[in-house]
């Protein structure tokens, strides 16, 4: 609220009597849109300080205490035998593990798809195009089957290797390389007897950086987010990640759920602190990452 | 960690391509690409070959043709599901599109720098919520008893949770946590678009007496349209996937909601309750051919991915 007064501020000063107007409503839509967009999170920030009765009675933006938040963390954490433990650790061990295998596979397949002549390279360009814009879920169900077949439902695999497909990453790396590598460079060094190897070790992936953070970035955020797929390839609770934890918490408390929820210490400032502990990794990433992220989206973008 | 990551990864590949130069450039390019090959075939190629083969089969494994299209078309619940995804997606693309497009214009050539990065950040913010945590926060957000908003929500005639979640409401709340949770990466990316146009294009269209709207409309955002439309395709693609969101809404409306809203909740029913895969195939089938079709008009018509080469 009060950058929005700090920015309303800022506009006045610059106002010249002529555009006064369009000032005002290009001013009044940014206003509307901070509220929309922070509102939520500074609630969400509040939440876990009060308790579940004072979330309905008091002032939604007051602050509670911080004796309240570590009632609400206790609660939380004690929620079938500590079962948020489990799923953030299982989070990151999904989310991590196939973080490593999609760069492992997808940044030497976008540098050899963009500098290597190879047959069929075109095909697989195309396929990975077409998977790209392909919606993803609807995937799911056949995926599920596959690995059903392969008895590894309920496994990490079964997770783990569908997240490591990741065709938008081959895609930008293959962007990244195909328009910041000049093959000159790779000529001459082929001359000079490098091996293929070499060409990719020592010449490709150290000014490969900054497309490598962008893929990670995005494959983490999305694995870590994703709740289709482990939903229904994770049969149980131990093995879920926090995002499905998350479901089964909402089915848990009482204000959504009167019947099951009843006499359980899981209520609004509870499921409210899950969902800041949730989502803590992404945000932290968020915060540092805009600048880079742009850059790294544009840079690859701009030079087709 | 990225960092780290790439610490890492310069080891783990493929070390065989070290094969002799002359013969070993094709060779090397394979190597190079197998490992991704391998998941594409596994996770991309052969999950849609499968639901074709399913599409078109019993659970026996006969060939029935169109058979369980016709089944799943005729299925009650087919057109609603696929009616409120339709309306959800035209909701949201179009105030994707608009309010995107106008504030990125907006921070880029009516704010200071400073300030318009601040605001960048302040919206982007909400988007590390994606998922189940902001379907949880807009459950908070529009339950008119713990609402910082309830004064609005009466005032619009909301006086109670389930009045909030009836089911017409279902395409507007969807609308409101797809928009909360990912416009400002959008906006973030179109003002990184918008700054890449030199500034002497901007100033050339000043000189000729363009207004920052006549400018915005005939230069800035024409400049910009492969970024538009490639957001488009994305939006779309994630907005055929509905399903974790209106499942959660399900929920909290005490099943006053339909269990199969979307048609994603359509195939998982088919699939998990009735135990027909071939029907949820069929199903899957539909929105890819939908998914596909639309962004291969939308590629086609705007030259995007027109990036080979050389």
């Amino acid at each position: 609220m009060t950058q929005t007064t700090l920015f309303l501020t800022a506009v006045r000063r610059r106002v010249r009597p002529s555009r006064s107007l369009p000032f005002l409503v290009v001013g009044l839509l940014l206003a509307l849109l901070l509220v929309f967009f922070v509102l939520p999170v500074i609630w969400l920030l509040l939440a876990p300080s009060k308790t579940a009765g004072e979330v309905v009675r008091d002032n939604p933006l007051s602050f509670g205490s911080f004796h309240q938040i570590g009632t609400a963390w206790r609660h939380l954490f004690a929620f079938q035998d500590g079962a948020m433990t489990t799923w953030l650790r299982n989070s990151a061990i999904y989310s991590g593990g196939s973080l490593v295998l999609t760069l492992a596979v997808s940044v030497p397949a976008g540098y050899a798809l963009a500098l290597t002549k190879f047959r069929g390279r075109k095909t697989l360009l195309t396929i990975t195009l077409v998977t790209m814009i392909m919606p993803q879920a609807t995937l799911v169900l056949p995926i599920f089957l596959e690995l059903n077949r392969f008895h590894l439902i309920g496994t990490i695999w079964s997770v783990i290797l569908p997240f490591s497909f990741y065709p938008f990453g081959v895609y930008l790396v293959y962007i990244y390389f195909g328009s910041s590598l000049p093959r000159d460079l790779l000529s001459a060094a082929r001359i000079d007897g490098c091996t293929e190897w070499q060409l990719f070790a020592r010449i490709a992936l150290p000014l490969a950086k900054p497309v490598v953070g962008l893929v990670a970035f995005f494959s983490f955020v999305g694995n870590w987010n994703n709740f289709f797929l482990p939903y229904l390839v994770l049969p149980n609770s131990d093995q879920f990640p926090v995002q499905v934890g998350l479901n089964q918490l909402l089915t848990s408390t009482p204000s959504f759920n009167p019947v099951a929820g009843a006499g359980l210490n899981v209520t609004i400032p509870e499921l409210a602190l899950a969902i800041l502990i949730a989502i803590l990794p992404v945000l932290v990433l968020f915060v540092f990452s805009q600048r880079t992220l742009v850059s790294g989206m544009l840079a690859g973008s701009s030079k087709e | 960690m990225t960092l780290l990551e790439t610490e890492r990864v310069t080891v783990s590949p493929v070390r065989r391509g070290t094969t002799p130069r002359r013969t070993g450039r094709g060779l090397a390019g394979y190597l190079f690409v197998a490992g991704y090959a391998v998941l594409l075939l596994a996770f991309g190629v052969f999950p849609t070959g499968y639901s074709f083969y399913l599409a078109l089969t019993n659970d026996r494994g006969q060939f029935t043709g169109l058979n369980q299209f016709v089944k799943v078309i005729q299925d009650y619940r087919f057109a609603p599901a696929f009616t409120h995804m339709l309306i959800y997606l035209v909701m949201w693309l179009v105030t994707l599109v608009v309010l995107v497009v106008l504030t990125a214009v907006i921070l880029r050539s009516r704010v200071r720098p400073g300030t318009s990065a601040l605001f960048r950040f302040l919206y982007y913010i909400p988007g590390a919520l994606a998922g189940v945590a902001s379907v949880l926060v807009w459950l908070f957000m529009l339950d008119p008893d713990v609402s910082p908003v309830s004064r609005l929500l009466t005032a619009m005639g909301f006086k109670t949770f389930a009045a909030v979640l009836a089911p017409g409401n279902l395409p507007l709340i969807l609308m409101l946590i797809a928009f909360w949770t990912g416009a400002g990466g959008w906006m973030v990316v179109m003002y990184g678009a918008l700054n890449n146009i030199p500034d002497e294009v901007i100033e050339a269209a000043r000189m000729d007496g363009a207004g920052p709207w006549r400018t915005a409309w005939h230069i800035q955002i024409p400049m910009i349209r492969q970024w538009i439309v490639y957001m488009t395709i994305m939006a779309f693609a994630t907005g055929t996937q509905l399903f974790v969101e209106p499942q959660l809404l399900q929920t909290a409306s005490l099943g006053r909601v339909s269990p199969t809203w979307s048609p994603n909740q359509l195939a998982y029913v088919y699939a998990f309750q009735q135990g027909d895969f071939n029907g949820a195939a069929a199903i899957a089938v539909v929105l890819l051919a939908v998914g596909l079709l639309a962004a291969g008009l939308l590629v086609a018509r705007s030259n995007l991915f027109k990036l080979d080469e050389k």
